[in-house]
């Protein structure tokens, strides 16, 4: 194994209700190698989400250890070490798409020059280059993601944490977006965690797919790919990736525990 | 006496509030409404129009009848009817006396003369919008301390409110008399009490706009790891621009209003409330509706401004479509 980028030892997660505490995560042991591309999956519920929130510091955990870039989490995120990509673009309504990109760096402080050039490279990278002095709502919903990945990209973080990103996506452009994320994850060799309740997007992104289930929240199973690094959308027709989609799908039977008497 | 010339400057006050609410309601597609606005609105003001000639009618004939009776005359109802349209000290003054009033102390009066609703005007004006400033600085200041603070929330806002539920007539001769004892004279004294009323719509719009920020924005902040500064500057008060010209629409028509109620219990000499008062005094029934009717005018330009400097940072920012 390469490098490892994040490591979870035992860590729970319980949020205190009036109807008693909720099980958010509960015993996630979990290590994240360097330029690995990391899918978590399952079930609303599950805690894929909070995870991730866990990871960048937006969460904290009741118990166990986490460690990123050998680092707390807390230590990560002060450090500017990841960038978080949310299910909705976030992006501010009275920023043009430029000044969305270069919100981060102006927060970190830059020169205005680097700042600049920093913000067309990474639209560049998007394919958003000509969109600069567009306000978010005159951009479509892809592109506006997009939008929201170059932000996040433009801390040229090694790490980073997608939440859904193209769940509120058509499938037409969801293919697309996926595609040229893994270009980009190919391009840049970043090390992404990525949130999904998608099984074809999961199986096709991941190098490592992370089968979650839910009450507790809790890791059942890690299926590692066996597919190539570099893989274009025909892969979906080919028998080993519906083999792999068959065993997450699996997992996630198993898992969720559908027959149970709760 | 004095109490019927408060209910009218409350009058006044809630037809320009009314202003504040069908300027905010007409939102999207603005051109279109306003044009089919057009006849809705002539036909209000032709009804207001109508009931205005048919009460100072109903309310002026008795003393028509009182004087042709001590004449000894019986004049033909319809010119009884004509003639309570311009009686010298009417009860209620039809629309056109007021309007000639009107006329007759802006446009034909020079703007020094003390006779002139200009000159009136302007002196409660002046004190209104400095009061209207102060407040907007007032209540943005507490809003932020009271965001920040959650002590300040529990022990800033009760009292807050509370401010507001003193009837202001109340206090408005008491602050006048302290400010004058410790030696606060001229235009401070109605400022302050335009302040006090026009603070508190800036503290509520504020309070709400800097907390309105969604919480996938604050995240990102703090992922970016923002200074408490940086995510004011850059995140909270940007968000809280529709709801802080809400707020200052409210603000600066009840300013306004503070500033001539500031003058009414006050003995003034000059303002918008001063002839309201002096009006009064000498039974001058078409000097105080016209004080009244450049006041509202005043309000509703007012709040027009507001509204339009509202629309402009929108467009400003970006957000012209919203």
């Amino acid at each position: 194994m390469n490098e490892s980028v994040i490591q979870i030892d035992d860590l729970s997660l319980t949020f205190p209700t009036k109807d008693g505490d909720v099980h958010a995560l509960s015993g996630i042991d979990l290590t994240i190698g360097k330029g690995d591309f990391i899918s978590f999956i399952g079930p609303s519920g599950c805690g894929k989400t909070t995870l991730l929130r866990v990871i960048a510091d937006l969460e904290q955990p009741t118990s166990g250890a986490i460690n990123v870039n050998g680092m707390s989490p807390e230590q990560a995120r002060m450090a500017r070490a990841y960038g978080y990509v949310f299910q909705a673009a976030a992006l501010y309504p009275w920023r043009t798409i430029a000044k969305n990109v270069a919100l981060p760096l102006e927060i970190m402080g830059l020169d205005a020059g680097t700042i600049t050039s920093r913000v067309a490279k990474n639209l560049e990278l998007v394919n958003l280059a000509g969109f600069e002095r567009k306000y978010p709502w005159q951009l479509s919903g892809g592109m506006q993601q997009r939008a929201s990945i170059a932000r996040a990209l433009a801390v040229e973080p090694d790490l980073l944490l997608m939440d859904e990103p193209f769940g509120a996506l058509d499938e037409i452009v969801r293919d697309h977006l996926n595609e040229q994320l893994l270009q980009l994850w190919a391009a840049t060799s970043k090390t992404v965690v990525f949130v999904t309740h998608s099984i074809p997007e999961a199986v096709f992104l991941s190098t490592h797919i992370v089968v979650m289930s839910p009450r507790p929240g809790r890791i059942h199973e890690i299926i590692e790919s066996d597919l190539p690094r570099s893989r274009d959308l025909d892969i979906r027709e080919t028998p080993e990736f519906l083999a792999l989609a068959q065993r997450v799908r699996n997992g996630l039977r198993t898992g969720h525990g559908y027959d149970e008497v709760v | 006496m004095s109490t019927l010339q408060t209910d009218s400057a409350e009058l006044a006050a809630s037809r320009a509030a009314t202003t504040v609410v069908s300027s905010a309601s007409s939102k999207k597609p603005a051109r279109k409404q306003s044009e089919s606005a057009f006849i809705p609105v002539c036909v209000v003001v032709l009804a207001t129009l109508c009931l205005w000639y048919a009460g100072a009618v109903m309310l002026n004939l008795a003393w028509e009848k009182s004087s042709a009776a001590r004449a000894g005359t019986t004049p033909a109802f319809l010119s009884m009817v004509s003639s309570t349209m311009s009686q010298d000290r009417p009860v209620l003054p039809a629309p056109h006396q007021v309007a000639v009033e009107v006329y007759n102390t802006t446009v034909k009066k020079k703007i020094t003369s003390k006779r002139s609703l200009v000159y009136h005007a302007g002196i409660t004006l002046s004190s209104s919008m400095l009061g209207f400033v102060m407040g907007c600085v007032l209540g943005i200041l507490l809003a932020i301390a009271i965001v920040y603070n959650e002590a300040l929330n529990k022990s800033l806002l009760p009292w807050i409110i509370a401010s507001q539920t003193i009837p202001i007539l109340a206090i408005a001769p008491m602050i006048i008399v302290v400010l004058n004892a410790v030696g606060v004279q001229g235009l401070l004294p109605k400022a302050f009490i335009s302040m006090y009323l026009s603070f508190f719509p800036v503290v509520v719009s504020m309070v709400k706009g800097l907390s309105s920020a969604d919480s996938s924005h604050m995240d990102l902040m703090r992922t970016y790891h923002a200074s408490g500064s940086q995510t004011f500057w850059k995140l909270r008060l940007p968000t809280s621009m529709p709801y802080l010209f809400a707020g200052m629409k409210v603000a600066v028509a009840i300013s306004l209003v503070g500033a001539i109620v500031a003058e009414l219990p006050t003995g003034a000499v000059a303002g918008l409330g001063a002839r309201l008062l002096a009006g009064s005094y000498y039974g001058q029934t078409i000097q105080i509706w016209s004080a009244l009717v450049v006041a509202s005018i005043i309000a509703a330009c007012l709040v027009a401004i507001i509204g339009l400097l509202g629309k402009w940072v929108n467009q400003r920012m970006g957000l012209a479509h919203v």
